[in-house]
C-alpha cells in the first residue's frame, strides 16, 4: 500500500488565496508601489506626531508653536516653506496639519466601514423588512447633496454635548464625514450579500447549523471583504478634501494647525504676496491624493478577479 | 404607463418623509433650543420667552397636534420655513439666490460636459497609447489638487496679478464679467473626474460584441466611434448628466464665496458662519425634494425610451 504511494508523483498544486495573488500582482506595478511609499510616509509623519505630542518630545520638527523667525519670511535654505504671519515655521505647520488631515481621514473611514458593512450585510442577507428600512434609510441619506448633508452635521454637531461628550474640532469633522459617508459601502456589500447568500459554502456552513451570525460575519464578509478596502483607499481621497474644505469654513479644528486652515489665512495673505503657506498646503494634499488615487486603482485593479478577465 | 407613473410617485413618498426626519432630528432634537443663541448674551427672560414663541419651541416636541414635530412637516409641505437671523424670510432669501448661482453652474456644466465627452471620444481613438496614459495621468492628478488651490491660485493670478477679469462681483456687472473666471476655474476642475468617467463608458462600450462585428465588416475606426459606440454610450453620459443637474441649483459654494457672487452657495456659507438652521434646514429639504424629482424623471424617461425595463 505505502509502495503504490510512494511510486506515485505527487505533484501538489498550491493554490493562492485572492490576497496572495492580489499582492502578487500589485507587486509588478513599480509605481503603485512609489505611491504605496508615499502613503506610508504620510502615516509615518502622522504617527510620529503622535508619538512625540504623548511623550512631550521636544523634537523641532513637531513644535510648530514655535517662533523660528521673522513674520511672513519667504521660502530660502533656512526656512524651508517660509513663515507665516506669527513668525512660526510653516514647514512644521504642514507636518502637523498631515496628523489632522491623516487622523479624521481614518477615523471617519472606520465610523462609515462600521456603519455601512454590518447594515448592507444583514439587509442583504435577512431581505424584507429589515432589507426595506435600511434601503429607505440610505436612500434618504443619498437623495440629499453629499456636500450639503456634511455641512448640516458639521454645523449641529459643533460644540455640542452628546452623551456627557463635547464634540469639538477634529471630532466633529470625523463624525460629520463618517456618519454621512456610509452610503456608498452599505449599498456596494448588500448587493454583494444579495449574490453570495445562495451560493454553495453559504448552504454547506447552514447545513452544518452555523447561526445566521456566524454565516454572515465568518463566511460572507471575509468574502467580500476586499471591496471594502478597494472602495476605502479611493475614498480616503475625498475625506481628505472633505476635511480640508470643513477647517476651511471653519468648522474644524480651532487652534491647531490643519491644511485647511492654512489655506484659509493664504486667502488675505495671497494679496500681499505671501503664497508660500498656500503651496505648502496645496503640495501636501496634492501628493498624498495622488499617491492614494494611483494605489486605489491599482488595488482595484489587482484584488478585482472579476475586473481582471475582462 | 400611467400606473407605472403614479406607483413611482407613491415611492417618493417615504424618501421626503425620511428627509423631514432627518432634518427634524439633526435641527430640532440634536441642534435643540436656539433661542439663547439668537437673543444674545444681555437678553432678558422676556426676550428669550417671546423668540421661543416665535419659532415655536415652546411648543412640545411630540405627542400633540400642534408639536413642533407636527409642525415641520406641514411647514415643509408648503415651503414656509420660517425667518432668517435677519428677519427676513427664508424661502425669500433663497428665491433671490437661484438666479445667480444659476449664471455660473449652468455654463459650467454644458461646458464640463461637452469637453469632457469629446476628449473621452479622442482619447478612445489612441486607447493603449502613451497618450491615453498621459490624459488619464493628468486628469488623476488634476482630481488630486484642492479645489481650493484651484480657486485661490486662479484668482490671484487671472484677476489679481494680470488683470483678465474682475475680481469680485460688484452688482454693475454683465454676466460675462463676473461669471467667466468662476466658470472656466469650474470646467477646469470638473474635467478630471468627468473625463475618467466617460473614457471608461467609452472603452467598456468598446468591448461589446457589436463594436468587433462593426470592426469585422470593415469600418473605419472613425465610423465605429461615431455611429456606434457614442450612441450606446449616451445612456450611462444623460444618466449622469440628467442627476447631476440638482447640483446646479445649489451653486457652487466655494466659487460663490470667493467671487463675491450672490446665490445659493453664499447663502449657505453664511448660514453656516451665523449658525443659522433655517436656511441650511430650508436648502436642505429644498435640494432634497429635486434630487428626487430629476430621478424620477429619469426613470419614467427610461420607461418611456427603453422597452427592455418592466413597468412592474
Amino acid at each position: 500500500m505505502t509502495d503504490v504511494v510512494k511510486d506515485k508523483k505527487i505533484v501538489a498544486v498550491k493554490g493562492t488565496s485572492l490576497w496572495k495573488d492580489g499582492l502578487r500582482r500589485l507587486k509588478h506595478r513599480k509605481f503603485a508601489m512609489v505611491c504605496l511609499v508615499i502613503i506610508l510616509a504620510y502615516f509615518a509623519v502622522t504617527a510620529f506626531v503622535y508619538v512625540a505630542e504623548f511623550f512631550n518630545w521636544q523634537i523641532r520638527a513637531v513644535m510648530w508653536t514655535e517662533e523660528v523667525g521673522p513674520s511672513y519670511q519667504p521660502p530660502d535654505v533656512k526656512y524651508v516653506f517660509g513663515t507665516d504671519i506669527f513668525g512660526q515655521s510653516v514647514l512644521r505647520k504642514t507636518i502637523y496639519g498631515a496628523k489632522t488631515s491623516i487622523t479624521v481621514a481614518l477615523c471617519a473611514s472606520l465610523i462609515s466601514i462600521l456603519i455601512g458593512v454590518p447594515l448592507g450585510a444583514i439587509a442583504g442577507y435577512f431581505r424584507g423588512v429589515v432589507d426595506e428600512i435600511i434601503v429607505w434609510i440610505y436612500s434618504t441619506l443619498s437623495s440629499i447633496p453629499y456636500i450639503l448633508l456634511i455641512l448640516a452635521f458639521a454645523v449641529v454637531l459643533r460644540d455640542r454635548t452628546l452623551f456627557g461628550f463635547r464634540l469639538t474640532g477634529m471630532v466633529t469633522v470625523y463624525l460629520a464625514i463618517g456618519l454621512t459617508s456610509w452610503v456608498g459601502i452599505c449599498r456596494l456589500i448588500r448587493g454583494e450579500i444579495i449574490k453570495h447568500k445562495d451560493r454553495e459554502y453559504v448552504l454547506a456552513a447552514r447545513s452544518y447549523g452555523s447561526s445566521n451570525a456566524r454565516i454572515i460575519f465568518k463566511q460572507l464578509l471575509p468574502n467580500v471583504f476586499h471591496l471594502v478596502i478597494i472602495d476605502f483607499s479611493l475614498r480616503f481621497v475625498s475625506f481628505i478634501h472633505a476635511e480640508v474644505i470643513l477647517s476651511f469654513l471653519g468648522l474644524g479644528e480651532a487652534d491647531k494647525p490643519s491644511w485647511g486652515a492654512m489655506i484659509n489665512d493664504a486667502r488675505i495673505e495671497l494679496a500681499r504676496g505671501v503664497w508660500w503657506q498656500m503651496a505648502a498646503a496645496t503640495v501636501a494634499i496634492f501628493f498624498i491624493s495622488l499617491a492614494l488615487n494611483i494605489f486605489g486603482d491599482a488595488l482595484r485593479d489587482s484584488l478585482d478577479p472579476k475586473l481582471r478577465m475582462q | 404607463m400611467t400606473a407605472y407613473i403614479i406607483r413611482r410617485l407613491f415611492y417618493t413618498v417615504p424618501i421626503v418623509a425620511g428627509v423631514l426626519l432627518l432634518t427634524f432630528v439633526l435641527f430640532n432634537l440634536v441642534g435643540g433650543d436656539i433661542s439663547l443663541e439668537i437673543a444674545g448674551k444681555n437678553a432678558t427672560q422676556e426676550t428669550i420667552d417671546e423668540i421661543r414663541h416665535e419659532y415655536g419651541l415652546d411648543k412640545p416636541l411630540f405627542l400633540s397636534l400642534d408639536s413642533q414635530f407636527v409642525n415641520h412637516f406641514k411647514n415643509a409641505l408648503v415651503f414656509d420655513f420660517g425667518r432668517a437671523r435677519d428677519r427676513e424670510p427664508v424661502i425669500d432669501k433663497i428665491k433671490r439666490g437661484i438666479a445667480p448661482s444659476l449664471s455660473i453652474t449652468v455654463p459650467m456644466f454644458f461646458g464640463v460636459v461637452f469637453i469632457s465627452v469629446s476628449l473621452a471620444l479622442l482619447v478612445a481613438f489612441v486607447r493603449g497609447s502613451a497618450w491615453d496614459s498621459l490624459t488619464l495621468f493628468i486628469c488623476v492628478a488634476g482630481m488630486s489638487i484642492p479645489y481650493l488651490s484651484f480657486i485661490l491660485f486662479g484668482q490671484y493670478f487671472f484677476a489679481y496679478k494680470w488683470g483678465f477679469f474682475p475680481i469680485y462681483y460688484t452688482p454693475g456687472l454683465s454676466l460675462y464679467e463676473y461669471a467667466a473666471l468662476p466658470v472656466l476655474i469650474g470646467i477646469v476642475t470638473g474635467i478630471g473626474s468627468n473625463l475618467r468617467f466617460y473614457r471608461t463608458v467609452m472603452l467598456d462600450e468598446m468591448k461589446s460584441d457589436y463594436v468587433r462585428t462593426a470592426f469585422a465588416k470593415g469600418l473605419s475606426t472613425r465610423k465605429v466611434l461615431f455611429k456606434h459606440v457614442l450612441k450606446n454610450a449616451m445612456i450611462p453620459i444623460i444618466t449622469r448628466v440628467v442627476l447631476a443637474i440638482p447640483y446646479l441649483f445649489l451653486g457652487s459654494l466655494l466659487l460663490e464665496r470667493f467671487f463675491g457672487i450672490p446665490g445659493l452657495g453664499y447663502l449657505m456659507i453664511e448660514a453656516i458662519g451665523s449658525r443659522d438652521y433655517f436656511i441650511i434646514n430650508a436648502m436642505t429639504y429644498i435640494s432634497a425634494i429635486l434630487f428626487v424629482l430629476f430621478n424620477l424623471t429619469t426613470d419614467i424617461c427610461y420607461a418611456l425610451v427603453d422597452p427592455r425595463v418592466s413597468l412592474d
